[in-house]
């Protein structure tokens, strides 16, 4: 789509957001506009703003507390109340859960370890401007590498985010304990996801999986019809 | 004045032979500051006094050298303008001390001494050898080493992409933990360590200096007493969230042409970064020592300049250029000061209180540095010392179902999953293949070429004939980057040994080096940098025991097209598997293989040899057969021989195969159907690859080229069978029991 304007923003100590831009990029055909944390404003006219992986911080304190706080995210909130698409992976979730952006929390691992593989997920939503592009039910297959990827949330947070089908993807498999294995969440307009799998890693056919291309792809042709 | 007693200089780790060498260079008696500033330059680890010898007959050169032993890391030709720089460092001493620091920080010191040199790092690699698996430390060990591992390299966002893991009771008392990272640079934007230009200044960049690892380069140069535990404060604490400000920083600097000269504070930190920048400039050097950032107040300029706090670095800016590097340091969050000058003195001066409180003449501290040529046993004395027992009683023929369960469940052979899903290996999104393969390959972001990376030594081999071990060590590295079509450009190493002033670990040392030496030279593939660890003994644990020696090599290669790289997967059914290099002249070598010592109970007899002739001719062949896209799958033949290495390559391709023991015995047995020795002797130089049932072009290639190849068998299956024909079974293993016995080992130990 010609005119494309979607940023990654870096944290110090992303470092994903390499990976994150090209990824846009490849499927977008525009380049990806790179946003520093300190800065106050976000660019005009963002068509979609990422939060990539990494370890903001380094991931002390908390995962994506101090990420959180970070200047850029005031307008990052603003934005995603004006329904800019807003993409949080690994700890960009992480960011969007401190923020407040998106409800419960990324716990250390159940199994303590940080875990690296490819795993398979449900598309559990395909209505979303994220997940438009999958089949509903469609099991992909999409990289993890995380600590703190555990989520948790109340059990009435969770029936209410279930029942307003804004569980985007599950995972298909043990990997995290995550609570109901769920492997990304949308807000409560669908313009905010957060996930622990990381479909920048799964673009092209070198990668192993191209199934993460669908999730960009689908971003960028809602804002065609949009 | 200064109140240097023979103890002080004992407790600096410096004989009285070395002092006398240090009275001589300065002409007079040091102070404490000069006196420590000597026993860290004089270090095993710093000044390589007792392997210096033997290290330069090592061969270095090649037409795509850049840079080779002397610098941080080598740096090699990659085409298009592109440079790869890369080395392997160890990080042994500390490890055992504290496994998730000592192998943390021995992640962040090889990744400094990449990206020191302008590279952007792509690729982390390790060699880990731990002990018995029921010594009461090793779990503990095994799970700090990891973790660390992990913690540091997942947190900088360098993909942790390969490496190898061996266990053996000679390491009880002193694991290793190698680390090597690969970069990638401009090859017209490579930084080196010299300071040049007088008055220039010398700015301190990164973390502050605190008072953790005083000492450790002296710590790393003894045997470990009965006090290891207490050594623990000499063990530094890693940073990785300031390393990964630290390399987007310095690479953001090195985009500018602000910078004559960077080296980053390694070991004896302040000390060996100083000294070696001003020595190989030539020149001298002023450091105001009020000037250092430090964590703690009242740190002594003994303490600053013994110091090994990590993420630090040291530069000499071009003039004016201070207040433009300062931003980008600041920007990151950065500690940055001007701390002193270059001068035209040749001497290291320290100033503190407005005294010197340090005035140390370069060229003699080089000069004078001690080189010793350490008496070494020979091959006939080292081998009555080494009593490996000769092979005897080994049966030919045996339960090979029983056994190939037994070898895929062993420490060495079985699935290491555990471990490298502690890694993130795929940050960058450029890594193509992982450990399990045969080498770690990743794409040169943005462009069509991809590196190759292997770790490989054979550390009972390396013990039993250390000539033949250290021949083997480079040629299994080049067989593994060969095995995935990429050709073999450079090597680095770490050469792990005990205690050099024992005449037989001299001779382990002398013979692996030349074995080095000669398969180097006749592979085209030289060795552009490494590290020395030595007196990797331990009295601690009561074994009072030298670890085998091990020479951990780092081979990197280059695939100029990363679509046609090959993997060890076998992809479809019904196609022939051959073995590529089988030599009937050779019967099976089944001494220290393995099966042997796992199924027989036997570490005994001689280590296969590498012809290094046929090597070459071997993996060349491999190579254009995986260029012209001719096999679907391949996979080099090491420890646990043809059975194992089919083994690993249906697991990974979840497709079974059967083996058919007559067509490939006259190749593999002059003495036939000793069925045991031929599906598990370990021969070098050979590979299985798989080549479609309709195309008949990979022997016709190999009988051209002068290379055996013979057909072994069929792909196909959910099981391994073995017979002599094709209607005949021996022995029948299903894929699921392999899995089962592959991922038993670290699961039943780790995670119950």
């Amino acid at each position: 789509m010609s005119g494309f304007r979607g940023a990654v923003v870096t944290f110090p100590g992303s470092n994903c957001d390499r990976d994150m831009a090209v990824a846009l990029e490849e499927v977008s055909g525009e380049p990806a506009i790179r946003v520093w944390h300190g800065d106050a404003d976000l660019p005009d006219g963002l068509d979609f703003i990422a939060l990539p992986g990494g370890f903001s911080y380094g991931d002390y304190l908390r995962s994506g507390a101090m990420a959180a706080r970070s200047p850029i995210m005031q307008a990052v909130i603003a934005a995603a109340g004006r329904g800019v698409p807003v993409l949080g992976v690994c700890n960009g979730f992480q960011v969007l859960t401190e923020s407040g952006l998106l409800p419960g929390a990324l716990m250390r691992n159940a199994g303590q370890n940080f875990v690296c593989r490819t795993v398979a997920l449900t598309v559990e939503n395909n209505q979303s401007l994220f997940t438009a592009g999958y089949d509903a039910g469609a099991e992909i297959r999409i990289p993890v590498a995380h600590h703190d990827g555990n989520y948790f949330a109340d059990e009435a947070t969770l029936d209410r985010i279930e029942g307003e089908g804004r569980v985007a993807f599950r995972y298909a498999e043990a990997v995290n304990g995550s609570q109901r294995n769920i492997a990304g969440v949308l807000n409560e307009a669908g313009n905010v996801l957060g996930m622990m799998p990381h479909p920048e890693r799964a673009i092209e056919p070198a990668h192993g999986s191209s199934d993460g291309r669908a999730l960009f792809a689908s971003a960028i042709r809602s804002l065609v019809s949009a | 004045m200064s109140g240097i007693t023979p103890d002080v200089v004992e407790a600096h780790g410096l004989s009285p032979e070395e002092y006398e060498r240090v009275l001589h260079a300065l002409g007079r008696e040091p102070n404490l500051v000069e006196l420590g500033i000597f026993s860290v330059m004089w270090s095993e680890h710093c000044s390589y006094k007792s392997s210096r010898f033997h290290l330069k007959k090592l061969p270095t050169e090649a037409p795509w050298v850049i840079c080779g032993p002397g610098e941080n890391a080598g740096v090699i030709d990659i085409g298009d303008g592109q440079a790869a720089i890369f080395k392997m460092e160890s990080h042994n001493h500390p490890s055992y001390i504290e496994p998730y620091q000592g192998a943390a920080t021995g992640v962040g010191g090889i990744l400094r001494d990449v990206f020191t040199m302008g590279a952007r790092p792509v690729a982390n690699m390790n060699a880990l050898r731990f002990g018995r698996p029921d010594h009461p430390k090793m779990k503990h060990l095994v799970q700090g080493v990891v973790a660390g591992i992990g913690g540091y390299g997942n947190c900088v966002g360098v993909p942790t992409v390969g490496g190898e893991t061996n266990f053996h009771r000679a390491y009880d008392g002193n694991i290793l933990v190698n680390a090597m990272t690969v970069g990638v640079a401009d090859a017209d934007k490579i930084f080196y360590s010299a300071a040049t230009g007088v008055g220039n200044p010398i700015v301190y960049v990164g973390s502050k200096t605190g008072r953790d690892g005083i000492h450790g380069a002296t710590m790393a140069s003894a045997d470990f007493g009965e006090d290891s535990e207490e050594k623990r404060p000499t063990v530094q604490v890693g940073d990785p969230f300031t390393e990964k400000l630290l390399i987007e920083a310095c690479l953001e600097l090195m985009a500018t042409d602000a910078i004559v000269a960077i080296q980053d504070m390694g070991a004896a930190g302040l000390t060996s970064s100083s000294v070696e920048m001003a020595t190989n400039g030539k020149a001298g050097i002023r450091l105001d020592m009020n000037k250092v950032p430090c964590r703690e107040e009242g740190m002594t300029p003994y303490e600053m300049m013994l110091s090994e706090s990590q993420e630090r670095m040291l530069m000499v800016l071009k003039p004016g250029k201070e207040a433009m590097a300062e931003a980008i340091f600041r920007k990151w969050e950065l500690d940055f000061a001007v701390i002193g000058e270059v001068t035209d003195t040749r001497h290291m001066v320290l100033e503190f209180n407005g005294e010197v409180v340090c005035d140390i003449p370069l060229g003699p501290l080089a000069a004078d540095a001690p080189e010793y040529e350490r008496p070494y046993l020979s091959k006939d004395e080292y081998k009555a010392w080494a009593k490996v027992p000769a092979l005897s009683g080994v049966p030919e023929k045996t339960d090979i179902r029983a056994d190939l369960l037994k070898l895929m469940a062993s420490p060495d052979l079985a699935s290491r999953r555990w471990i490298w899903e502690q890694y993130d290996s795929q940050v960058g999104a450029d890594t193509l293949q992982l450990s399990g393969g045969d080498a770690a390959v990743v794409r040169v972001h943005g462009t069509q070429k991809a590196l190759a990376i292997s770790t490989d030594c054979t550390p009972r081999y390396c013990y039993a004939d250390p000539y033949e071990g250290g021949k083997q060590a480079i040629a299994e590295a080049y067989r593994n980057l060969c095995a995935v079509g990429a050709t073999p450009l450079a090597v680095t190493n770490c050469l792990n040994f005990a205690n050099p002033q024992r005449p037989e670990i001299m001779a382990q040392f002398v013979g692996c080096l030349q074995g080095m030496g000669d398969a180097c030279r006749a592979l085209d593939f030289p060795i552009v940098s490494g590290n020395v660890s030595l007196y990797n003994e331990s009295k601690a644990t009561g074994g009072g025991s030298a670890i085998l020696p091990t020479p951990a090599i780092g081979g990197v290669g280059i695939l100029t097209d990363y679509s046609k790289m090959a993997t060890i997967a076998l992809k479809e059914g019904a196609q022939k598997i051959l073995l590529i290099g089988a030599n009937p002249k050779v019967g099976p070598e089944i001494g220290q293989s393995k099966w042997l010592e796992v199924c027989c109970g036997k570490e005994a007899g001689p280590p296969p040899k590498v012809d290094l002739a046929l090597e070459k001719r071997n993996g060349e062949l491999v190579r254009q057969l995986i260029d012209k896209g001719l096999v679907t799958a391949v996979h080099d033949v090491s420890d646990g021989g043809i059975l194992v290495a089919v083994t690993e390559m249906a697991l990974a391709g979840g497709m079974g195969a059967q083996l058919q023991t007559i067509a490939f015995e006259d190749y593999v047995d002059s003495e036939k159907a000793r069925h045991a020795w031929s599906l598990f002797a370990e021969n070098q130089g050979r590979y299985l690859v798989t080549e479609p049932i309709d195309s008949h072009i990979v022997e016709k290639l190999a009988n051209d080229a002068g290379v055996g190849c013979c057909f072994i068998g069929w792909t196909g299956g959910d099981a391994i069978r073995i017979g002599p024909d094709e209607e005949t079974t021996v022995a029948e293993i299903s894929l699921a029991e392999l899995r089962e016995a592959s991922e038993s080992f670290f699961r039943d130990w780790m995670e119950v």
